[in-house]
């Protein structure tokens, strides 16, 4: 059977009276990396985001249906939100280095989940910051203000930041639009080793970085998935009038 | 040229003149306030009068030619900052409730009600300090620590300062606390915080400096403020010893006494230097708040 990390089932969700996200049915598989494909305003971060539960933010929010993460519902009584969140790290558009140092910024997430060993932290910040190969480039003022460092350095700091709590998933939506070519290259490289150890859902409107990095697409307009499965399948034989027309470039 | 584009140009010189001209009159105003109020205090110092002594003194005997601003000061000071005590923990619990918690429609209804507040005649929050605050401290309060006053206090001015600065205090705060990246708030939830611990280790961290800056401007405000407290305050020449001893701030002092016992020499002179006091706190107080927020909004 194939694993699917999470699933979505008949996902309704609306702020105000604005339908965003309509009858969403999807499946994320486990080790992969999901592309969330579409153009701007087709809900797709609302998706991402109400994977995580921070759409509970939203002023005047309604959502039916239910997500899936292992099988288990997380819109229950029963489950402890900051635990929930905990197991997807997240990557916004532009990076949102928290107000501390670079050191601070990825030993928060430890700190607050009540881990304070000295030495144990300062082994795993070094480890988080190697990891998304930023180390050699901080390890020499680990106590700057992480607004200091350019932003794809950022990018990278919130990438580490992310990774140190442990998760399970990453959602990246669209962490490389406000990034140069070069930074975005770096990212795209890292999640390509990410995905390993991690199920990725990256969220993007440029159809070829979905190319170059999906193994799974879900593809959305207005709202809803016109069209989703394997990457291969989904862009040489779509099935879809409204998926053509976005592949070949005649999408307004 | 045509006639019209003539015009048009004339029009638009004109306009350039009349908006600097207004704007000069806006920039000076300070300073022409500034000059004549040490020009006229200027007397006392050619009197044989030294700062010293204006400023640490307790003397006021204005018969005697002694002037002595100490219990003024004090006054002013201990009124201030007992103010910004009362009032701090409130707009900072309301600011905070409303900026990350309160539901949409409660933040609509709560902006009008603060404009509203801020904007009642400072007269009127002293009659109703007459009404219901010097009774509550002379009923209540003090006999509560088994003390008897007529209720007209240090802390029954403080009480009804520390009502008119919250408004005040809490647009500024909550505005600064606005600024802060949604994202940010975002990053923290999806690290695994609480929603508290991400208003206490990242968002309060953020804003630090713009709420810093927004008790400035309140203690300026709270410190130049007059008739509410002139008329709750109690107004006896003696420095306060205590929270049910009555006192007497500065503003209160100017505006009880200008233009009484004028014939006494140098009176006025030193009026006029009580009011410089005033000023270049301020003054000073102001600048610093608006640098500081100037800093926090080029970071940013």
């Amino acid at each position: 059977m194939n694993q699917s990390k999470i699933e979505v089932k008949d996902l309704n969700l609306s702020i105000g009276n604005q339908h965003i996200l309509k009858n969403i049915n999807c499946k994320i598989p486990s080790r992969k990396i999901t592309v969330i494909l579409g153009s701007s305003g087709c809900g797709k971060s609302t998706l991402l985001k109400s994977m995580n539960r921070l759409t509970d933010l939203y002023p005047k929010v309604k959502i039916s249906g239910d997500i899936l993460l292992n099988n288990q519902g997380i819109f229950g009584k029963e489950v402890e939100v900051t635990d929930l969140r905990k197991k997807m790290g997240l990557m916004s558009q532009r990076p949102a280095p928290l107000p501390m140092s670079i050191f601070d910024n990825v030993a928060y997430g430890l700190r607050i989940s009540g881990r304070k060993k000295k030495l144990q932290m300062k082994l795993r910040v070094e480890y988080y910051l190697k990891v998304v190969n930023l180390w050699d480039e901080v390890k020499d003022r680990l106590k700057a203000p992480a607004s200091s460092l350019s932003i794809g350095q950022q990018q990278r700091l919130c990438l580490a930041r992310g990774l140190a709590v442990d998760p399970e998933l990453i959602l990246a939506d669209e962490p490389t639009s406000a990034l140069d070519p070069l930074s975005s290259q770096v990212i795209e490289k890292k999640f390509m080793e990410l995905k390993d150890s991690f199920t990725i859902v990256w969220v993007t409107h440029t159809l070829r970085q979905a190319k170059r990095m999906a193994d799974h697409v879900i593809f959305m307009y207005l709202g809803e998935i016109i069209e989703q499965g394997p990457a291969e399948e989904f862009f040489n034989n779509p099935q879809h009038e409204i998926t053509k027309n976005f592949l070949n470039g005649s999408f307004n | 040229m045509t006639a019209l584009s003539l015009k048009r140009i004339y029009q638009d010189k004109l306009n350039t003149v009349v908006m600097i001209m207004a704007l000069t009159l806006v920039i000076t105003t300070p300073l022409i306030i500034f000059a004549s109020l040490y020009t006229k205090s200027s007397m006392l110092f050619a009197s044989d009068h030294s700062l010293w002594d204006l400023l640490f003194s307790s003397a006021w005997e204005p018969t005697k030619g002694k002037f002595g601003f100490l219990p003024f000061i004090i006054s002013s000071i201990e009124i201030t900052i007992l103010s910004v005590i009362i009032a701090a923990p409130i707009c900072f619990l309301v600011a905070i409730h409303l900026t990350q918690y309160a539901k949409h429609w409660f933040v609509k209804i709560m902006y009008p009600v603060t404009d509203i507040l801020a904007g009642i005649p400072s007269v009127v929050y002293g009659v109703w300090g007459i009404l219901v605050v010097v009774p509550l401290v002379s009923d209540v309060i003090a006999p509560f620590f088994g003390i008897q006053t007529t209720g007209y206090t240090l802390l029954t001015g403080a009480i009804v300062l520390s009502i008119m600065i919250i408004p005040f205090i809490l647009n500024i705060l909550i505005e600064i606390l606005n600024t802060v990246p949604f994202e940010l708030t975002e990053a923290g939830l999806s690290l695994g915080s609480t929603r508290w611990q991400v208003i206490k280790h990242i968002i309060l961290k953020k804003a630090k400096p713009g709420i810093i800056s927004a008790f400035g401007l309140g203690i300026a405000r709270a410190f130049g403020e007059t008739i509410a407290v002139l008329m709750v305050a109690g107004n006896v020449i003696k420095i306060p010893d205590g929270l049910f001893s009555a006192s007497y701030p500065l503003p209160a002092l100017i505006a009880n006494n200008y233009g009484e016992m004028m014939s006494i020499p140098l009176y006025d002179s030193a009026l006029m230097f009580g009011a410089l006091i005033l000023f270049v706190t301020i003054f000073l107080f102001n600048l610093v708040s608006r640098i500081v927020i100037y800093r926090l909004e080029r970071s940013l």
